[in-house]
Parts: C-alpha cells; sequence; structure tokens
C-alpha cells in the first residue's frame, strides 16, 4: 500500500505517462510519413527550381523560378517569355483536368444519389444490388480502363454495336482515339468506376434520416419529390458535400485511366499526365516537378478549404 | 390506385435491373472476350459462344505474367504489413490519448492521404536511387506507404475510438501499460477492423499504377496492373484483346470474391474512413 502510494507521489501522473508512450507509438508512424511524404515533396519542390535532368539529379543548378516563368530581353529588344506558366500545353492539360474533374464529380454524385436512394428503399434483391455495384469498385482502375477500351473499340467494340442496332448512330465512332469523344470516354469509365463509390458515402448519410420523417410525410400526402428536395437533401448536405470533396481531390489527380484508355490524346491528358511525360519521357526532370509543384499547390487549396468548411461545420455556427 | 402502384413497382425495378446491368456488364463481357479466340474477337458476340482456355494458357503459361502476380502479392502484402504495424499503435495513441495538437495531426494524416502522388514522383524518384532500390518491389513498398499508411490510421483510429472505456479503465486499475492494453486487451476486439482495413489497403497497394509504372524498368519486376498495360502483341498495331481481358479477370476475380465476402465490413470501412478506395 505505501509503495503504491510513494510510486503515485514520486512518479510522473498517469496522464503523462499515458503522454509519453503515445509519443513512442506516433514516433515510428511519423517518421515513416516524414520519409515518403513529406521529404519528397521538399525535394520535388527543390527540383522545381533547378535545372535538374534525370542524368544529372545531383549536380543541378538552382535557376529560381526558371521553370515557372522566365522573362529574357533579347538583343534585338523583343522580350520572350518561357516556362510552365506560358507553356499552351500546360494550360490544356490544366483545362483538362477542371473539365474532367468537375463534369465527371457532377455525374457522379446524380447517378450516385439515384443509386442510393433505390438501395435506401426497402426492397427484394436488395442485397443483390449492393454486390452488383461493389463490382465497378473492386476492378482495378487499369483493368477497367482495358475492359472499356475494348468495348470501345471502334472497330469491333460493343458499344459501337449497340448503338448501331439502336440507330442512334450511323458509322462507328472512334471513341477512345478521336479527339472529340476522347474525354467523353474517359469520362464514362470514371463514372462507372467511381459512382458506387460516392453511392456508399451517400446510403451512409441517407441511413442517418430517421425513417418517422418519411412516414410522417406520407400519412401528410406529401409529394415525395417535394419531401427529397425539402427534408431528405438537407439532411443529407453533410455527407453528400464530403463525398463531393473527396472525390473532386481525387479527380484532379487523375493519371492511370487516362494514361492508359488514351496514351498521347491532347484532348484528355491532365496535369498529373503530363508532368510525369516531362519528368520521365522527355527528360525534363525539373520542368515536371514545376508542373508536379503546381498540382500540388493547387490541391494544397482545395484540401484547406475543405478542411475549413469542415471546421465551420463542426463548430455548428454559420450555414 | 392499384393499377398505379403496380406501375410504379415496375419502373422501380426496371431501375434496378438498369442499375445492376451497367455494373456487371463490363466485367461480364470481359469474361466472355477472354474465352474467345482468333475470329471470334473480330464479331460482337453478347453470349458465350465457346469456352477456349487458350488465352489463359498464353497469360499464364508465359513467363513474365507470373511473375509480376507474385510481385504484386508480395508488395501488396509486405505494404498492408508494415502499413499495418505502424497504424495500430499510432491510432491508439490518437483514438486514445489526450494530448496537444491532437486534432491538428489527424487533419494532416487526412490531408497526406489526400496528396497528388505525382507532387512527391520526383523526390522519391531521389530517394529510391538513393537507396539503390530502383527496379526492385522495394521501390514500390517504400512508395506506397504514402497512401496506405494514413488510410489505415485514420480508419483504426475512427474504430478504435468506439471501443467502451469501461475495457481500458479496468485495464488501467490492474496496473496495465499502454503496451500491454493494445497487445493483450484491444488488438483480440480489434480483429474485424483490422481485416477490413487491410484488405481495402491490400486493394489500393494491388492496383496502384503510376509508382509501379515509374519505379520498374525491366519486365520481370512489373506488378500486375503494369503488366497488363503494356501487353502487346507480335505488332505494334496488334493489340492482344483475348489475352489482355484473360489476364484481367485473373486478377480481378480474386479482388471481387474477397470484395463480396467481405462486403458488409468493407461497406463500414469505406464510410468511416471517407477514404477513396
Amino acid at each position: 500500500m505505501t509503495d503504491q502510494v510513494m510510486a503515485q507521489a514520486s512518479g510522473p501522473s498517469l496522464q503523462q505517462r499515458r503522454q509519453r508512450a503515445a509519443f513512442w507509438f506516433l514516433a515510428p508512424m511519423l517518421v515513416a510519413l516524414f520519409f515518403v511524404a513529406a521529404w519528397p515533396l521538399l525535394r520535388t519542390i527543390w527540383f522545381s527550381m533547378t535545372d535538374a535532368t534525370l542524368s544529372n539529379l545531383y549536380d543541378a543548378e538552382w535557376i529560381g523560378f526558371g521553370n515557372y516563368l522566365q522573362v529574357r530581353e533579347l538583343s534585338s529588344g523583343r522580350t520572350v517569355y518561357r516556362g510552365t506558366l506560358v507553356d499552351p500545353d500546360w494550360w490544356n492539360a490544366v483545362w483538362n483536368t477542371v473539365r474532367f474533374s468537375f463534369a465527371s464529380v457532377f455525374f457522379e454524385t446524380i447517378f450516385g444519389l439515384i443509386v442510393a436512394l433505390v438501395m435506401n428503399a426497402e426492397f427484394k434483391g436488395r442485397s443483390i444490388v449492393r454486390a452488383a455495384i461493389l463490382i465497378p469498385w473492386a476492378i482495378p482502375t487499369i483493368v477497367s480502363a482495358k475492359m472499356w477500351g475494348w468495348m470501345l473499340n471502334d472497330q469491333f467494340g460493343i458499344i459501337n454495336d449497340i448503338l448501331l442496332n439502336l440507330g442512334l448512330i450511323d458509322q462507328k465512332i472512334a471513341w477512345t482515339a478521336s479527339p472529340e469523344t476522347a474525354m467523353t470516354a474517359v469520362l464514362i469509365v470514371d463514372v462507372w468506376k467511381t459512382t458506387p463509390f460516392m453511392a456508399l458515402l451517400i446510403l451512409a448519410g441517407l441511413q442517418m434520416v430517421p425513417r418517422d420523417i418519411y412516414e410522417a410525410a406520407r400519412i401528410d400526402g406529401i409529394n415525395p419529390v417535394k419531401v427529397f428536395f425539402k427534408v431528405t437533401l438537407p439532411l443529407i448536405k453533410p455527407a453528400l458535400m464530403v463525398a463531393v470533396i473527396f472525390r473532386l481531390l481525387d479527380a484532379l489527380r487523375i493519371f492511370d485511366l487516362v494514361y492508359v484508355l488514351t496514351p498521347n490524346s491532347s484532348a484528355t491528358k491532365t496535369m498529373s499526365v503530363i508532368s510525369r511525360e516531362n519528368m520521365i519521357d522527355f527528360d525534363k526532370f525539373a520542368y515536371g516537378a514545376a508542373q508536379s509543384t503546381l498540382l500540388f499547390a493547387i490541391i494544397a487549396v482545395f484540401v484547406s478549404l475543405y478542411i475549413w468548411i469542415g471546421r465551420v461545420d463542426l463548430s455548428g455556427g454559420r450555414d | 390506385m392499384q393499377q398505379h402502384k403496380l406501375l410504379k413497382n415496375i419502373a422501380f425495378y426496371a431501375l434496378v435491373i438498369v442499375i445492376v446491368v451497367f455494373a456487371v456488364f463490363p466485367f461480364y463481357y470481359a469474361i466472355v472476350t477472354s474465352f474467345s479466340t482468333g475470329s471470334q474477337l473480330f464479331q460482337v458476340n453478347y453470349w458465350p459462344k465457346a469456352f477456349n482456355w487458350a488465352n489463359y494458357e498464353a497469360v499464364l503459361g508465359g513467363r513474365n505474367f507470373p511473375r509480376s502476380i507474385m510481385n504484386s502479392l508480395f508488395i501488396a502484402g509486405c505494404t498492408v504489413g508494415f502499413s499495418l504495424f505502424l497504424a495500430v499503435t499510432a491510432s491508439y495513441a490518437l483514438a486514445r490519448v489526450r494530448f496537444r495538437g491532437r486534432g491538428l495531426l489527424l487533419m494532416t494524416i487526412l490531408a497526406v492521404s489526400m496528396f497528388p502522388q505525382i507532387a512527391v514522383l520526383a523526390g522519391l524518384f531521389e530517394l529510391v536511387r538513393f537507396l539503390g532500390i530502383f527496379n526492385t518491389p522495394w521501390a514500390m513498398i517504400l512508395s506506397y506507404t504514402i497512401f496506405t499508411l494514413p488510410f489505415t490510421v485514420w480508419v483504426l483510429t475512427t474504430f478504435m475510438r468506439d471501443l467502451p472505456v469501461e475495457i481500458e479503465e479496468a485495464a488501467i486499475v490492474d496496473g496495465a501499460s499502454p503496451w500491454v492494453i493494445i497487445t493483450q486487451v484491444f488488438l483480440p476486439l480489434l480483429w474485424p477492423a483490422l481485416v477490413t482495413t487491410g484488405l481495402l489497403a491490400f486493394i489500393g497497394a494491388w492496383n496502384e499504377f503510376l509508382f509501379a509504372l515509374t519505379f520498374t524498368s525491366s519486365e520481370s519486376q512489373r506488378t500486375v496492373p503494369v503488366a497488363i498495360a503494356m501487353l502487346s502483341g507480335a505488332s505494334a498495331q496488334e493489340i492482344p484483346w483475348g489475352p489482355i481481358m484473360a489476364a484481367s479477370v485473373i486478377v480481378t476475380v480474386p479482388l471481387i470474391v474477397l470484395v463480396l465476402i467481405f462486403q458488409r465490413k468493407i461497406v463500414a470501412g469505406l464510410t468511416a474512413g471517407g477514404v477513396k478506395g
């Protein structure tokens, strides 16, 4: 007994001991994250301000913001701008990425809502629907890109065959190769692949809505469409917003689907694709690093907005 | 009124059928294609005409594709084991111990999981070369930690937060140290969560493409997604759709089976994490 009292009086308190243990528990994870995330990110930013190439990583020289924007006065008196920020290919990639992100998230949200509403209803075979929509989610992106690449094949693809048979088109479309339809093809595959994720997140929100509300509305004879817009939608808005922002962040960094489904198409080339191309394939390592730094900056703005919005919601204020 | 209800029911089930067909058809069609060879590939078949295993034999009989499967299994397995090992203790600290800056730390971890992977590519490339692990599985195991670790920490923290306080208090009264609490008290309760989180992280690592494409140079070191993306025929113009579909089916069927077995847990893990799969 006295020993215990002594130990408590002289040693650190329970809370202090727990905090010390917590530090040691967190340390390995933080060290690992530092080496795989923070350090490479800082090095990328550093490389973006050098003239590094693939074969010359270590003797690279500091050139400041030259990869971003460089203004040079020629002897003839003309001013020449160089760098990513005046590179039309880069702005094309930015536009592709933004176009893709907003369109795909828009369609995923609409379809995700429909699927979630269906799955929230009680009917026979609900478990079959859930199992079925998990399949696109479980299929690796590269596999879905190849599967759809085959289905969208201009000559032997089943999509062209179906559309021809239905009389919706009169000649076969080169979905992935033609610049007019390449982005549509990417959007179709991405919406197919990620709608399940959206639907599951929205469904989790829907299941929080108390069933009595619907019951009450039904007894009062209120139009279900009105109930959806006036009651359900406001109630699931927080869950919906989280899902939309997650998907948006994910869409902004898309690489694999575009790279495999529409290789080398300038109609779909996104920021991630063009950065990697410069970095690895074109041996403009530092230039690619500058482009990936810009993408990081864009996403960082989105993430801080998200955290800021999350704060506002958590404290229950505003809105 | 009765008729109105019937119509509504028909419309509802029609919608259900559209959803199911749209979700399942591409994979069904990949299976049909994987069993067709030669000229069968050049006519559109909605139903399986033949069961010809030639594509499967071609893919599995080759030297490189089985190698890629082993590479992917090894890489995804190591990544998940490593991440879970680090995440269990870290998430205990984040879920159970009050300390200053905990909220900020959690937000940082969440932010890392949303990192664009391309932003660390240049730095990781340098690191991988410096460590001399370019074109080895270790390059992928190292780089995949950037998305599996934050994800496992985040999901396990939400799971661990829900464990009852009483259990931990009882253990503390008995004089158990935090390490004993984790290994003896919490770990047995956490098994379902560990399986779910591990499976989701495994799927993430199994499917990864950008790092695997950049950090491998020889065919024997490729992971499954890179191998499928790079499958080519005798000539550049001729894309071997049959073998590609066979390879796709081989690597997807186990995933689908696992996902369907654990579907309830996976849905819970996905929505708890709110992180992409």
